[in-house]
Parts: structure tokens; sequence; C-alpha cells
């Protein structure tokens, strides 16, 4: 029925399926709304989070779709700026994904903040001696870019481009990409690493707290690596998974396996100094301030196993396999490190915002317990849904993939 | 950050061996603030206790066990960790006497204060503040109530440092030189057994500054160098030795 909105030469699934499927994600959608009014109409009051945690499952929600969203800079660095040829299979992907973390994350933060009609102070009042400032600033105009790299996408939609206007206009925004990719970047980078500048500064904090270079602690730096380590990837589990709902192929696994490689290259650059860090952490900072690293775990939920988890199981490892040619060629050997991979990033960006304000600092307080309610996991879903909702119908309508229509020739 | 120094340093120091841990201070810093109840209050971790007061005890058994009680307000830090990370400038450490403010109706409540404080100083209003039963009617004229959705803390009763400022020029002083006793906050008045001194520490009028250099005075967490306004003293070691972390090997 809406076939003449497909893209050129490709076949989708009937309507009613569609519809069907858009009424399953809606039905989540919805209940994360009516969580949201909720939030909204009696405060965050109704969440689980408290005065120690005053971060908690959405900053952790937030942060780890921001890291997974860095497939977007970071292809379109490498496509526009480094001029990689075969990522532009990939790259129309890797910016909706960009754009649906960063946008989804954007919601989150505004039920996040106490006065979300005050968002704009961050503007207006800026303090330049604020991590969040440099995140509040880079993050909405990255958002923007964002949108701007979108658009031309949408508009090649294969009746909208019969407009001429619409036409010549997604053409010049092309023409211009290597502009925005550019700005993407720049931005995009910066507020990577300040985000884990956020939790490197908190020097009351003995977990999250970094020593480092100029105003910029070492987690700057580590989170911006190990954001581009696990991005591209992330943009290839979702192509994947897009693959084996859908039954097509859409990209050539020879570009999955070039993402692999890319981000097994930073994984590998992340890991060298996340665990120089970590170690003098341990020997050297945590002494100075009379903690021993022991100290830092507590029990099964903050126990020592997240760490190892992370640093070995979920970094070292897919780090190696991803840059070891015999396993990135196996699909199945490729794809289980990116969700290794994808699965350490989001670890660490959980400890750095529940473990580290769940330790005691004075000597006389106790270990806190946190778990989100209803009110954090049903928002957290809509975001997801959304995500969800967005990519189906940019799939079904939109020129996503190049090569869809030469791989699936019968 | 640098550190900010000013001619008038307004200190607390609480004698940890004099407290009972009765709570007069937590309920006069309440009603003083307008603080309002908590309408389902089992839950301590939403409530807003701008001063608490903490239970430590000497970790032996009965019938060797001490307990002790520690207050603990805002600590007005020198080196305060909140302030640099606020991305709007609500909070701030910039007026004489190094009261650490906190400017509610520029706070967008990102809660990144709270994050960065080590001694939980800082308290978010979860909820509607709800007056029940004509409380509205007793709220305290000279202090703000906060909507919900604002980080909120312990400003050592600031509308009474501007009340005794205002007295001491009405009586042609130096408002920037308050005699002794002249600026007292709610919690001191409250507190039933004499345990909390406030004063101008560098002021050599003023009890504390003399207090503060008691060989039993000691500040909390002084290893991360925050550089607390509020002082403890307690000839008890173990009381002591609860203030910071201290590694075995430097244990005394
Ligand atoms: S005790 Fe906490 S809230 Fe008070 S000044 Fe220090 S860091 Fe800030
Ligand atoms: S909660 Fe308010 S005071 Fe605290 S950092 Fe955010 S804006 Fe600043």
């Amino acid at each position: 029925m809406d076939s003449n909105l497909f893209p050129e030469g490709v076949t989708r699934c009937g309507l009613p399926k569609f519809m069907l499927w858009l009424t399953l994600v809606s039905a989540v959608l919805l209940w994360g709304v009516y969580a949201a009014v909720q939030v909204f109409m009696y405060g965050i009051g109704v969440t689980g989070l408290d005065n120690y945690f005053g971060f908690g499952l959405w900053i952790t929600f937030d942060l780890a779709v921001i890291a997974l969203g860095a497939g977007a800079f970071f292809t379109g660095f490498l496509k526009y700026i480094l001029k990689i040829d075969q990522l532009k299979n990939i790259v129309n992907l890797a910016v909706i994904l960009g754009f649906l973390c960063y946008s989804g994350a954007m919601l989150i933060l505004t039920m996040d903040i106490g006065q979300p009609i005050r968002a704009w102070f961050g503007y207006w009042h800026p303090n330049v001696h604020s991590m969040l400032t440099e995140v509040i600033f880079c993050i909405t105009c990255y958002c923007t870019v964002l949108i701007i790299e979108f658009i031309p996408l949408v508009l090649e939609q294969k009746q909208l481009n019969k407009i001429p206007f619409l036409h010549h206009f997604a053409h010049h925004l092309h023409v211009n990409m290597a502009l925005f990719a550019g700005i993407g970047t720049f931005l995009s980078t910066f507020h990577q690493g300040s985000l884990g500048g956020m939790y490197g500064v908190m020097f009351g904090r003995p977990y999250a707290y970094r020593e480092g270079f100029f105003i910029w602690p070492w987690t700057f730096f580590l989170f911006v690596l190990s954001a581009v380590g696990s991005g591209p990837v992330f943009t290839v589990l979702v192509c994947t998974l897009i693959e084996k709902m859908t039954g097509k192929k859409l990209v050539e696994y020879k570009v999955k396996a070039l993402m692999g490689k890319i981000a097994g290259t930073m994984l590998c650059v992340y890991m060298f100094f996340k665990i120089i860090d970590t170690w003098a952490w341990a020997v050297g900072y945590l002494p100075s301030v009379g903690l021993t690293f022991e100290q830092m775990f507590h029990g099964n939920i903050y126990g020592q196993w997240l760490l190892w988890t992370e640093l070995g199981l979920c970094g070292i490892l897919p780090a190696i396999m991803l840059i070891s040619p015999a396993i990135k060629n196996n699909p199945s050997l490729l794809y289980t490190a990116a969700i290794l991979d994808c699965i350490g990033i989001s670890i660490n960006r959980y400890v750095f915002t529940v473990q580290t304000i769940a330790i005691p600092v004075m000597p006389f307080d106790s270990w806190q317990m946190y778990a989100p309610n209803w009110a954090e996991w049903a928002t957290s879903l809509m975001i997801c849904a959304y995500g969800v909702l967005v990519l189906s119908l940019c799939y079904r309508y939109l020129p996503v993939f190049p090569q869809e229509v030469k791989l699936n020739k019968k | 950050m640098q550190h900010i120094e000013f001619d008038t340093k307004w200190t607390m120091v609480v004698d940890i061996d004099k407290c009972t841990g009765c709570g007069a201070c937590m309920v006069s810093c309440q009603a003083e603030n307008n603080i309002a109840p908590m309408e389902q209050g089992s839950n301590k971790l939403k409530t807003l206790t701008w001063l608490l007061v903490y239970e430590l005890n000497n970790g032996k058994d009965f019938p060797n066990r001490e307990v002790a009680y520690l207050p603990r307000p805002c600590m007005q830090c020198g080196h305060p960790a909140c302030v640099p990370v606020c991305p709007v400038v609500a909070t701030t450490k910039d007026e004489e006497g190094g009261i650490v403010s906190q400017i509610y109706p520029r706070c967008i409540g990102c809660r990144y204060c709270m994050a960065a404080c080590p001694y939980h100083a800082r308290y978010f209003g979860w909820l509607d503040p709800v007056w029940p039963g004509g409380m509205d009617k007793a709220l305290s004229p000279t202090t703000s109530t906060r909507p919900r959705g604002v980080v909120e803390k312990c400003n050592f009763c600031h509308s009474r440092l501007l009340n005794a400022r205002e007295r001491a020029r009405n009586e042609g002083m130096d408002p920037n030189k308050l005699p002794d006793g002249w600026y007292k906050p709610a919690c001191l008045e409250g507190c039933p057994t004499g345990a909390i001194s406030f004063g101008d520490s560098k002021n050599p009028e003023h009890k504390v500054h003399e207090l503060i250099k008691d060989p039993n005075a000691f500040r909390i967490l002084e290893s991360i160098g925050m550089e607390p306004q509020v002082y403890y003293i307690s000839r008890r070691d173990w009381v002591r030795e609860q203030s910071d972390n201290h590694l075995a090997e430097d244990k005394h």
C-alpha cells in the first residue's frame, strides 16, 4: 500500500505486519510517557533516586548511549575527513544512531534535572569552571549538527526528492557534509571528554577523582577513547540486528569488519591507558588519601568482579579479538567481541556513576544501595522504544543502506 | 581552584563530648529554615535534613561499647567540592565570612553538587513541600521557602547574619566586625548542652578563635584538603580517629 514510498528497488514487509510491529513498540513508548508525565507532575521524588544517589540509572543510561552513539561522529570523521570511502555504506546508519542516542539522552536529561524550564541557564549563567557547562554546550550544539546531518537523508526519500527545491537543498547539505562532520567531531570529542571530566574532577570522591593534564583529569581522555572504541561496533551490531530481523543483507561484511578493526584499534589504545590509570589510582592516589584498593569495593553489586569484567572479559579480550584478522573475519566472533565491548563500556559508565557515590568517604559513613524503580526503567525504555520506532521508519522509507539493492539481487 | 580567604571566617565548633544526640539542633534548623515536614518520613534518604546527627561508636561490644554523636551541617568548605562543578553558578563562595551560598532561583537541579560533596551536606527537594494544617502561618518570615527540584543546604542561618549586620549598622558599628555572640545560628540556640560554639575564627575576640587551636580539635576528611569551616572537639582518641581515613600503618 505504501510501496511507492519505499526507496528505489527494495522490498519491505506488508503494511499490516509493519503496523503490528509499530504497535508493540508504541506500547512500551506509552508506558514510558506515562512515567514521564508522573515525573513532570510530581517531581523526581517518584523515582528511586535519593539524597545519596542524585545520579542513578538515568545518568548511567545517558552516558552509555552517548558513548555508543559515538559511532556517528567517529565514522563521520573517518568518512568525510580521512576519506575512508568504504564507510559510506554504513555512515547513514551511524548518523541516525548518533541522532537517536543524543536526542534520547537529551530527553532523559529534561526529566533528570529538577527544573527543566531552567535548562537554558547553562547558556545564560555559565560557570566556565564546570565540566557540566562544557557538556551542556557541546551536547546541544552537537545534537543540532546531527539534525543537520540527518536532514539530507530524510529529503532523499523517493517522493520528497522529486520536489526540485528539496532535492537541491539536500544536495547542498551533502556537499558541505565534511564541514559538519568536522564541527561534529570537535564538539563530540569535547563533550565525550567532559563527561569523563565531570567525574574526574570530583576530588571529594576517591573512586572517580583523577589528577590530569592541565584542567583535564585523565578520565577526560579515557572517556573519549572508550567512546570511539565502542561506538563503531555498536553501529555494526544494530545493523546486524536489522539484517536478522528483516532477513536482508544491508551492509557488506567487509565494511563491518573494517568498523570492527577501527573500534578494536581504539579499544587497544584505550585499554592501554585505562590499565595504567587504574594502576596509578590504586597504588598512588588512594593511599595518599588513606584508602586502599579493597575499600573501593563491597559485596556483590559493588564487587571487584565489576572491575575485572570491565578490564578483562569486556576490555582486553574484545580488543584482541577485534584486531586479530582471523577472528574479525568470522561474523559470530566479531559480533561476540562487539557485544563484550559495548557491555564493558556500559559497566564503566555504571561504576563511575553509581559506585562513585555509593562508597562511604567519611569513615563513619556506610555503603549505600541504589535500585532504580519503575519510573526510571519505564522512561529509559521509552527512549529505547523511541529509537526503535524512528529506526524502523527510517529503514522502511529512507535510502539508508546504499548496498541493499545490490546485496539482495536474486 | 584557588583557596578563597576573607577577613572574616564564620566558624562552627562542636564539642562532641558534650553532644547527647538529642536532635534539638536538627529540629531548630528545620523550623528556622522553613523545611517542610515530609509527608512520608519513613524514607530517610529523601528527607531534607540540612543538619544531620550521625551516631559514631568505638566498634566494641557491650559493656565496652561507647557512642558519640556528630552533628553535620554544611562544612562551608574553604575549598568546596560543590562550587566549581555547578554549571550555572547557583552556588558560590564569594561573600565576606566564607559562607557557601545557594541561589535557589538559579539552580537547575542537576544534582552534580550533591555527587561532588563527600559530606552529604546537600539535599534535593524531591517532592513539592506541603505545609499541613495551617503550618504555613508559622513560617520564618526571613527565610525563603524552596520549590521542589532545587538543591538546598545549610547556610549557617544566613538570614541571621543579615539581621546581625543590620543591628550593628543601626547601632553605628562596623557590620563586618560583629562582636562575639551577635550572630548565632538556630542550631546553637537550640542546643541544650552548649555543645555548639560559633563565631569568627579570625577575630581574637571571638571564643572560636581559641577553640580551633585546642589540641583535641579536628576537622573531617583533612586529607582531601577541603578546608572545612566546621571543627569538632573530642578528648576521646577513637572519636578523633574517625575524622579521616587512615591506612592501617599510619594509625596513631
Ligand atoms: S560541605 Fe559539601 S556542600 Fe558544604 S561547602 Fe563543602 S562541599 Fe559544599
Ligand atoms: S543542582 Fe543546582 S546548585 Fe547543584 S550543581 Fe546543579 S545547578 Fe548547581
